[in-house]
C-alpha cells in the first residue's frame, strides 16, 4: 500500500496553524454554551390576549404573570433556572391562537404554554399543542377540559370551571334569595354553559328556572326582552357580558324601578368595570359569584395581602398607580396559581428540557391538595388528575354601599361533580 | 420558448418548490406553509370570483364555513369519516354558495357587497343560533382519531404539509386552466365590460353564477381541509374578518392573477407574525405597509411585476 505524503510548505503550514488558532478562539463560546444548557432560563410561552375582545383581562393576565414570575425568580427559579416569559399576543382568535401555539413549540422552544383565557382560543389552540406535545397550561375557566373534549397535554390547574361554579351556586341561590329563577344569558357558549348547568343544579336544590332568556350577541338594547319575566319570578339570574352591561343594568333598573326581584350575576360581566360606576347603582344590594373577592374583606387572608400587594392592586381591586384601572380580580389569580403549580410540577418531575415534558404532566397529574398559601392565595384547591381540572372554594358577594362585600364562601365539596374524562388513559 | 412552456414552467415550479421546501424547513415554517397553502387555496377561490370576474364579495367566509362545518359536522354527529366528510364539505359550499349566486346576482355593485355580507352574517348567526350542534362561538375539536385519511394521520406535520400541497396544488392549476380557457375569458370579458359581453350574445348570469360557485367550492375546500388538518372548527371562520382576509390577500398578492392570492397571502401572514414579535400594535404596522402597497403598487405585488417585467403572467 502506497501512501501520498504532501509536502509539507510555508503555506500550508501556516493556514493548518490559522485553522488551528480559529478553532481555539472559538473554543470558549461552545465550551460556555455547552455549560449554558443546565443554566439557560425556563421558557414559558403566554399566549396573551393583547388585542381583539379579551384584551381588558390580557392586560391584568400579564400583569400577574409579571408579578408571579418576578417572585419566582428572586426565590431561586425552577429547578435552580430562572424563569423567562415569552409572551405572543393572539389577538383573542382561535386561528392566531394556534399559530402562536405552533411558534412556542418549534420557534421558541418553549418548554411549556401558558395563560390562555378565552374558551374558543383555547379549544382552537389545544389540538396543535397536543400534537406538538407542549405541555398547555389554560388559565379559561371553560369546562372544555374537564369535558373530555381535549387532550392529555391540556391542563387547568390554577382555575376552577364553570360548571363547578355555576352548580355551586345553586344551593345558596335557593336557600337564600329564592327557588323560582328566571335566567338572563347570551345566545353563545358561555351563555349555553350557564343555561344548562344551572338550570341543572337549581333543579336538584327543589328549585325551577321559570323562563330562559336569550339574548342575541349583538344586541345594544335590551328593553323588549324584560316584559318575558314572568311576575313570580323570586331570582333573576344574569351572565350579560361584553361592553353592553351597562346599558343592560341601567334598562333593567328602569324597567323594575324600586320593586324588583332578588338578583344574582356573575361577576364576569363586571370584571374590569368599576362597581359604583355611574349607571350600575341599580346593583346595589344584588349578588355576585366571585371567583376571588376583588375588594378586600374584613377577614382578609394573609395570603390575598401579599398576592394583591405584589400584582400591584389596592383594596378595591384597582391598579395602585391608577385607581380608574380596574382589575379583573376574580380572574387572573389562576395566571399565578397556575405559574406556581408549573413550578411545583417541574420540580416533582425533575424538570430538566422538553424531554421530560412528559414527566411534567404526569407530575402534575399526580397532585391533588393544594392548600392555601402564598403560592394559592384564592384558597385550598383539589386538583384532579383524570379530568386535568382543579376545584376550589367558590365566593358570593353582596354590593353594599358600592363595595363588594363577600357574604358565602362555597366548600370545595359543593363544585365536584363526575367525572367525564380520564386523560391519564391517552398516550404521551 | 412559447409563452405556455413558460406559464407552465413558472407555475410546476413553484409547485416543485413547494414539495421541496417541505424537506428543507425548519418545524415552525413548515407548519406555517402548510397553513399558508389551504388559506391560499381560499383565496384562490376568492380570486376566481373577485379578481377575473370583477364580483367583489364580502361574504365568502359563508362558504369558508360551509364547507368547514359541513366536513365538521359529519364528523361530530354522523360519525363519518374525512373523506365523505370532505365531500359533504365541497357540496355544502358548492349548494351555498348556488344558492346565494341565485339572489345576490340579481344586484351588481355595492349591492352586491352588501347582500352578500349580510348573507354572510346571517350563516355566522346561524352558527351561534345552533350551538347545540356548533357549540357556537366555541367551536369543537376534531379529534386525532377522526382524522385519519385513507390510513394517512393527518394531524402528523409531514403528511399535513402533504394534503395541503396537494389541495394547493389542484386548485391553483384549476384556477390557472380556467382563465387560460374560453370559460376564464369571457369571465374577464364581463369584468372588463358586461354590456358588450352581453350584447356579444353570451349569457353573462350563468357565466357569473358558475363562477361564484366554481369560487364557493373552491373556498369551502380549503375550509374544510383546514378544519380537518388544524382540528378545529369554530364560528370565528364564519366572521366577517374572514370575508375581508381573502380579499386582502387577493389585493395585495395581486388580483386577476394566478400567483396572486398564493404571495398576498405569503406576504400578510409573515407580516404579521413578524410584526407581531416587534410590538402589540402590529396591526398598525400591517396597515402602514398596506396603504404603501396602494400607493406605490396598486396591482399588488405579482399584478405590478406583471406590469414592469413578465407582461405575460397569466
Amino acid at each position: 500500500m502506497t501512501k501520498l505524503i504532501k509536502d509539507t510548505t510555508r503555506r500550508g503550514a501556516l493556514k493548518t496553524m490559522a485553522g488551528a488558532a480559529a478553532g481555539a478562539a472559538t473554543m470558549p463560546l461552545w465550551a460556555r454554551f455547552a455549560q449554558a444548557q443546565s443554566s439557560e432560563p425556563i421558557k414559558i410561552g403566554f399566549q396573551q390576549h393583547s388585542t381583539g375582545i379579551g384584551a381588558a383581562y390580557g392586560r391584568w393576565y400579564g400583569r400577574t404573570t409579571e408579578a408571579a414570575v418576578k417572585l419566582i425568580n428572586e426565590n431561586g427559579g425552577i429547578n435552580g433556572r430562572m424563569v423567562e416569559i415569552v409572551a405572543e399576543d393572539d389577538g383573542t382568535d382561535p386561528k392566531r391562537g394556534a399559530e402562536v401555539v405552533e411558534k412556542f413549540a418549534t420557534q421558541h422552544n418553549c418548554d411549556v404554554g401558558f395563560g390562555t383565557l378565552f374558551s374558543h382560543v383555547v379549544i382552537g389552540s389545544a389540538p396543535r399543542a397536543g400534537e406538538l406535545k407542549l405541555p398547555y397550561f389554560v388559565v379559561s375557566e371553560g369546562h372544555h377540559v374537564a369535558s373530555g373534549m381535549l387532550n392529555r397535554y391540556t391542563l387547568q390547574p390554577g382555575i376552577t370551571d364553570v360548571k363547578s361554579q355555576v352548580q355551586a351556586m345553586a344551593p345558596y341561590v335557593a336557600e337564600n334569595l329564592g327557588k323560582k329563577v328566571t335566567m338572563v344569558f347570551p345566545d353563545f357558549a358561555f351563555g349555553h354553559d350557564h343555561r344548562d348547568f344551572f338550570t341543572a343544579a337549581i333543579e336538584a336544590q327543589g328549585g325551577e328556572v321559570l323562563e330562559h332568556i336569550a339574548i342575541p350577541p349583538a344586541e345594544t338594547s335590551f328593553t323588549k326582552y324584560f316584559p318575558k319575566i314572568p311576575r313570580d319570578t323570586e331570582v333573576l339570574y344574569h351572565v350579560m357580558v361584553g361592553p353592553a352591561v351597562l346599558t343592560f343594568v341601567k334598562e333593567l333598573g328602569e324597567f323594575f324601578g324600586p320593586s324588583r326581584p332578588e338578583m344574582f350575576g356573575f361577576i364576569d360581566s363586571l370584571e374590569a368595570v368599576a362597581i359604583d360606576s355611574p349607571g350600575l347603582e341599580f346593583l346595589e344590594g344584588t349578588y355576585f359569584w366571585e371567583g376571588m373577592p376583588r375588594h378586600a374583606q374584613g377577614d382578609q387572608s394573609e395570603h390575598d395581602k401579599f398576592y394583591r400587594a405584589a400584582v400591584g392592586v389596592n383594596e378595591r381591586g384597582a391598579s395602585v398607580s391608577d385607581p380608574t384601572d380596574i382589575s379583573t380580580y376574580a380572574h387572573m389569580f389562576g395566571c399565578w396559581e397556575t405559574l406556581y403549580v408549573i413550578k411545583a410540577g417541574m420540580e416533582a418531575a425533575g424538570y430538566q428540557g422538553p424531554g421530560d415534558r412528559a414527566a411534567l404532566i404526569e407530575a402534575v397529574e399526580a397532585m391533588s391538595d393544594m392548600p392555601e398559601s402564598r403560592a394559592h392565595p384564592q384558597g385550598a384547591k383539589v386538583f384532579n388528575g383524570k379530568t386535568h381540572q382543579v376545584f376550589g372554594h367558590q365566593y358570593i358577594s353582596r354590593v353594599e354601599g358600592g363595595k363588594l362585600v363577600k357574604v358565602h364562601t362555597t366548600s370545595i365539596e359543593d363544585t365536584f361533580y363526575p367525572d367525564e374524562v380520564d386523560y391519564t388513559t391517552q398516550p404521551l | 420558448m412559447s409563452e405556455t412552456q413558460r406559464i407552465l414552467i413558472l407555475h410546476g415550479g413553484l409547485l416543485v418548490l413547494l414539495f421541496v421546501l417541505q424537506f428543507v424547513l425548519p418545524a415552525y415554517h413548515h407548519g406555517n406553509l402548510a397553513r399558508i397553502m389551504v388559506l391560499a387555496t381560499y383565496a384562490v377561490g376568492y380570486n376566481i370570483l373577485f379578481g377575473y370576474t370583477g364580483l367583489l364579495s364580502l361574504g365568502h367566509a359563508l362558504f369558508f364555513a360551509a364547507g368547514m362545518y359541513g366536513m365538521g359536522l359529519t364528523i361530530q354527529h354522523a360519525g363519518f369519516t374525512p373523506a365523505p366528510a370532505l365531500l359533504v364539505g365541497l357540496v355544502a359550499g358548492a349548494l351555498v354558495s348556488g344558492a346565494l349566486a341565485l339572489l345576490a346576482l340579481r344586484t351588481a355593485g355595492v349591492a352586491f357587497m352588501i347582500v352578500t355580507l349580510m348573507f354572510a352574517q346571517a350563516g355566522y348567526l346561524t352558527i351561534l343560533y345552533f350551538g347545540e350542534y356548533t357549540r357556537g362561538d366555541e367551536g369543537f375539536v376534531i379529534q386525532q382519531a377522526q382524522r385519519v385519511l385513507w390510513g394517512i394521520d393527518l394531524s402528523d406535520p409531514t403528511n399535513r404539509y402533504f394534503a395541503a400541497w396537494g389541495l394547493f396544488g389542484i386548485c391553483l392549476l384549476i384556477s390557472l386552466w380556467l382563465v387560460r380557457a374560453p370559460f376564464g375569458r369571457t369571465l374577464v370579458a364581463i369584468r372588463e365590460n358586461e354590456e358588450r359581453v352581453r350584447m356579444l350574445g353570451y349569457d353573462t348570469f350563468a357565466h357569473k353564477l358558475t363562477a361564484m360557485v366554481i369560487s364557493g367550492t373552491i373556498a369551502a375546500a380549503a375550509g374544510a381541509f383546514y378544519g380537518l388538518l388544524f382540528g378545529y372548527a369554530g364560528a370565528s371562520f364564519a366572521s366577517v374578518q374572514y370575508s375581508i382576509f381573502p380579499l386582502l390577500w387577493v389585493l395585495l398578492g395581486g388580483a386577476g392573477t394566478v400567483l396572486g392570492p398564493f404571495v398576498g397571502t405569503l406576504f400578510m401572514f409573515y407580516l404579521i407574525d413578524l410584526s407581531s414579535g416587534i410590538t402589540t400594535a402590529y396591526m398598525l404596522i400591517a396597515g402602514v405597509v398596506l396603504v404603501a402597497l396602494t400607493l406605490f403598487a396598486p396591482q399588488g405585488l405579482t399584478g405590478e411585476l406583471r406590469r414592469r417585467v413578465w407582461r405575460w403572467l397569466p
